[in-house]
């Protein structure tokens, strides 16, 4: 077991693209670390250079203190759970799972007994005849698990592992990786793509967008105070909503209505370090259905009136969709986002709110509905850079 | 579900599929086995059952000869093209190169020659070069059809290998040379050796070149051979003789075919199709 | 700090020189390795194909018979005007154009109809696919004399059912046996691609087409027939080439006798038999055009995707 450093790492290609850009990264022993990000982001591209798959360009990585840049994978002593697992077709179960341990010469008694535990953990132990062919997606993945277990490696890489699974395996599956790691506390990065698991699996998360970081941190704190548009864009399901905002008169115009203007984001715009044009950004839970919110609450909000589009009953709370007027907001990140998302997952455009609501709402479609929002929880962007003008030193603004 | 009905119509039609195929075969393998008497009966089946013809063929040099050609000439021919084609299927479809698309379009049209548009330029330069009625006058041009079909079989087949596979092995501690050996290695086997059969019928097939490039018993292959067969004299008819040597150079292909059906058929098609 | 302007920022700013070298370190050894690995297969090729052919066009612009060997001359394009104005040429062009529009449709047909089947059965596909494959496999020559004694008076099964002509030796039935025996032949591999091509339709598809009323008929010319039109153009353009180059059949069949040859064994003759190499390589070259222009009927007008072409740009 061993820390992870990355110092200033670095992938450009021969033609000139920059896959990865100056990445700082300090992984604690036994941290599991996510790298999460669209498509193309350079993630798989940051775990395959910390394997030795590919080139680092530049800068330093460092396993355990040492310096591994020139190192082949199988010097490195670290295993790595592939999207596609990677299993051996021709080989058994049992072989595939040995199969590390062959290539460290390791006498045959050692290997049986250290597939045999490793079977166990992940219950395997019946399948350890079956190639993997006659295995279901859910058992290839734990072979694939089982082999980078087998030989108690300084480090685990996972490149999208869970990806393959269906919806309901993948729940499952993330406990299993969860549980695993914590029991033998390897240190583990975690390449993924679905920000549920970066958000329910990692001790830090890391989000990277054009092979640059955009953020590191713990999932709350990411999800709390998103540095900026991207990352508050891509963390959190169904997505945050952005609105266009302009300062005026000192007031927010908003479609949601006039926001005030705290002090602080005043003062911001007194000495331009603030611009006129904003994006305003609000998580759906922090509306709620104005007849529900008490007298204590409603001081803190700001409620208005919309068109309900659509309710959604998910039986714990309701997904309204609502419809209010005003303009998209738009900047390079959310059209990054709604690409990622295929456009599917982000309704939050600016023509239209997704907002979660209690479910004792009695909200109907078709007609206007009163609806508040959390004035304390909401995000101000610059949209010329995406920058969280709301946030500072660490703490979530609001607007007081 | 289907009906009975359709399945009978399904079973009749199979059944019209197979008498098709196999009666020239079956034809010819009768003819084998009839006695010089009953040669000239016209009965699809022999009347009389003999193996008379066999022994003399196997007696005679000049068909001995020949198959010792046709097999040495296959197999070696066989050999070099899946050689060479392996390693420029690997390269194909592995490696990034200049010049890549240039060489699987080269070797497109060399698969659609008309091999009767080299027969005369090569009968004069191995007549020249002394490779004329030699082993290697017929392996060389034997290599370079075949070399299209095994680039393109091979290269179809490679690229379904799934190369994640050769990562995994570096990360568990193989070389380059063990993640080859242990993991890629094993799972090509059976695209190399099927793309080995289709160039052994190919060569094992060829008429055109046999007949042109060779001139003597040295090199003749059995296809060119059973077309000088005569009977053992001026009177006798080779029929018995020709139909007992077609047999035997039938019998290797229907082997394969036989125990290798489904192979053949995805190597036949892997190259056309998915290329 | 904005994202977006300092990944431009970074993107902008250059590697320096060393950097760079070190870079295409790997993609240089990559294309070393490459060209390693398809040079002797490229060598080979080009050494046996291309030299001769151009060898062959050198040949053809001369007057050189085996025979005799002292009268070699230049002699320009007088060999193709030789070749051109003779009507056995033009006979045999016509054979060989027959053969190959006859062979090819039937095939097509029949080879759709075993698509279908090998396809669709139920019962004994393996049989099936198994039968199939063996005209594919067998020796043409082997083939060819199964046909030739079948058809032959006294001796073949076949001839005796029609009475006691010769088929083989008038010119109408001689060109059907040898269409015969190239259909039973070659019609498996039709097959076999076509095949390739019925997997690659959706069941989906089909179903959705009954789903909307299209009958059987319908199914297979609206649904079928347009998916898989690029696997039958490939066949097409394969078989096309190949039956232009029949040999086999006729040598063993009728020799060429009764105006039987086809341009393949009429330069054979030349060649071998007249060892006339003037003549023999002119009528190469003459064949090596026709079916680079059937080739480029394919491509060109029927916008046959060459297997292979579209993976340039994939990787």
């Amino acid at each position: 077991m061993a820390d992870i450093v990355l110092d200033k790492v670095g992938k450009q290609y021969p033609d000139g693209t920059v896959a990865v850009r100056d990445v700082d990264l300090e992984i604690a022993d036994g941290e599991f670390v996510i790298l999460v990000g669209p498509s193309g982001c350079g993630k798989s591209t940051l775990l395959n250079m910390i394997a030795g798959l590919e080139d680092i360009s530049s800068g330093e990585l460092r396993i355990g203190g040492e310096r591994m840049n020139e190192k082949a994978p199988r010097d490195r002593d670290i295993a790595m759970v592939f999207q596609s697992y990677a299993l051996y077709p021709n080989m058994t179960v049992r072989e595939n799972m040995a199969f590390p341990l062959r290539l460290a010469k390791l006498d045959k008694a050692t290997i049986d007994e250290k597939v045999a535990e490793a079977a166990k953990v992940l219950e395997l132990t019946e399948l350890l005849e079956r190639k993997p062919a006659n295995l279901s997606g859910g058992q290839r993945q734990r072979v694939a698990m089982g082999r980078a277990i087998v030989r108690s490696p300084k480090a685990f890489l996972m490149d999208e592992p869970l990806s393959n699974l269906d919806a309901k395996l993948r729940v499952q599956m993330r406990t299993v990786v969860s549980r695993l790691q914590k029991r033998l506390g390897t240190t583990t990065v975690y390449v993924t793509h679905d920000q549920t698991e970066a958000m329910t699996l990692g001790d830090r998360v890391v989000v990277l967008r054009a092979g640059v970081v955009q953020q590191v941190g713990d999932p709350q704190t990411l999800y709390d105070h998103p540095a900026n548009l991207f990352v508050a864009g891509f963390i959190g399901s169904p997505a945050m909503n952005f609105l266009s905002a302009r300062a005026l008169d000192g007031a927010l115009r908003t479609a949601l209505g006039d926001v005030p203007i705290g002090d602080r984001l005043r003062g911001m715009l007194e000495r331009g370090e603030a611009p006129q044009e904003m994006i305003l950004g609000v998580r759906p839970e922090h509306f709620e259905d104005a007849a529900l919110v008490d007298e204590a609450a409603r001081a803190k909000g700001r409620e208005f009136e919309a068109p309900v589009e659509l309710v959604e009953s998910m039986g714990s709370d309701k997904y309204v969709y609502l419809t209010v007027e005003g303009e998209r907001a738009s900047s390079a990140e959310l059209e990054e986002l709604a690409a990622d998302a295929g456009a599917a997952d982000l309704p939050a455009g600016g023509a239209n709110l997704v907002t979660r609501l209690s479910a004792e709402s009695r909200v109907r479609e078709g007609g206007p509905y009163k609806v508040w929002f959390n004035l304390e929880k909401i995000h101000l962007f610059d949209p010329s850079d995406g920058r969280n003008i709301t946030l500072h030193e660490g703490r979530a603004a609001g607007i007081s | 579900m289907e009906s009975r009905g359709a399945k009978w119509r399904w079973g009749l039609l199979d059944v019209v599929v197979v008498v098709f195929a196999l009666i020239p075969v079956l034809w010819i393998m009768s003819l084998s086995f009839k006695t010089t008497n009953t040669l000239t009966d016209g009965h699809f089946i022999p009347r009389e059952w003999t193996l008379e013809n066999y022994k003399t063929i196997f007696q005679t040099d000049q068909f001995v000869r020949a198959l010792v050609n046709s097999i040495g000439i296959a197999l070696i021919s066989t050999l070099i093209a899946v050689v060479l084609g392996t390693m420029a299927a690997y390269a194909i479809a592995r490696l990034d190169f200049p010049g890549k698309g240039l060489l699987v379009g080269v070797s497109l049209l060399i698969a659609m020659f008309p091999q009767v548009s080299l027969v005369s330029p090569l009968f004069d330069i191995e007549r020249r070069l002394g490779l004329f009625d030699t082993w290697p006058g017929l392996i060389l041009p034997y290599i370079t059809f075949a070399l299209p079909l095994t680039i393109y079989t091979l290269s179809a087949f490679f690229k379904q290998i799934p190369w994640d596979l050769e990562k995994a092995a570096k990360m568990d501690g193989a070389t380059q040379g063990e993640a080859f050996r242990k993991v890629i290695a094993p799972l090509a086997a059976p695209g190399v050796f099927t793309t080995a059969i289709l160039a052994f019928i190919f060569c094992w097939n060829d008429f055109l070149f046999a007949i042109s490039l060779t001139s003597t018993e040295r090199s003749r292959t059995v296809p060119v051979a059973l077309s000088f067969f005569t009977g053992d004299s001026q009177f006798e008819d080779p029929t018995g003789s020709i139909s007992a040597a077609a047999v035997v150079i039938t019998v290797p292909i229907i082997l394969f075919v036989l125990f290798f059906q489904r192979r053949i058929v995805s190597g036949l098609t892997s190259g056309a199709v998915k290329g | 700090m904005s994202a977006t302007s300092t990944a431009a920022k970074h993107r902008a700013q250059p590697l320096s020189r060393a950097e760079k070298a070190r870079l295409s370190e790997g993609k240089r050894a990559e294309r070393r390795l490459g060209w390693l690995l398809c040079a002797p297969a490229a060598i080979v090729m080009v050494a046996v194909t291309a030299y001769p052919i151009l060898y062959s066009v050198w040949l053809s612009l001369q007057r050189y018979d085996l025979k005799f060997p002292d009268d070699r001359e230049f002699v320009g394009l007088s060999n193709y005007v030789t070749v051109l104005g003779n009507q056995y040429w033009w006979t045999a062009f016509g054979v060989t154009m027959l053969i190959t529009v006859v062979t090819v449709v039937v095939e097509l047909v029949l080879g759709m109809a075993l698509a279908l089947v090998m396809h669709r059965t139920l019962v004994g596909r393996g049989i099936v696919r198994t039968s199939a494959l063996i005209p594919y496999g067998i020796v043409t020559v082997v083939a060819a004399f199964s046909w030739r004694y079948a058809w032959t008076p006294g001796t073949g099964y076949l001839a005796n059912l029609f009475s006691d002509s010769a088929p083989l030796t008038e010119r109408a039935s001689s060109l059907a046996i040898i269409m015969l025996a190239e259909i039973w032949k070659t019609t498996p591999f039709m097959a076999l691609l076509l095949m390739a091509g019925l997997a690659l339709v959706p069941e989906d598809l089909l179903k959705a087409a009954a789903m909307d009323g299209a009958t059987a008929w319908q199914r297979f010319t609206k649904v079928m027939l347009p998916v898989m039109k690029p696997a039958i153009l490939v066949a097409l353009l394969f078989r096309t080439l190949d039956a232009f180059r029949v040999f086999d059949n006729i040598y063993v069949l009728t020799a060429g006798a009764n105006e039987t040859s086809s341009v393949s064994m009429l330069a054979y003759n030349n060649l071998i038999k007249g060892l006339n190499l003037g003549i023999g390589s002119t009528m190469s070259v003459l064949i090596f055009l026709t079916v680079a222009i059937i080739a480029f009927v394919f491509v060109k007008l029927f916008g046959t995707a060459a297997p292979g072409s579209s993976e340039e740009g994939r990787r």
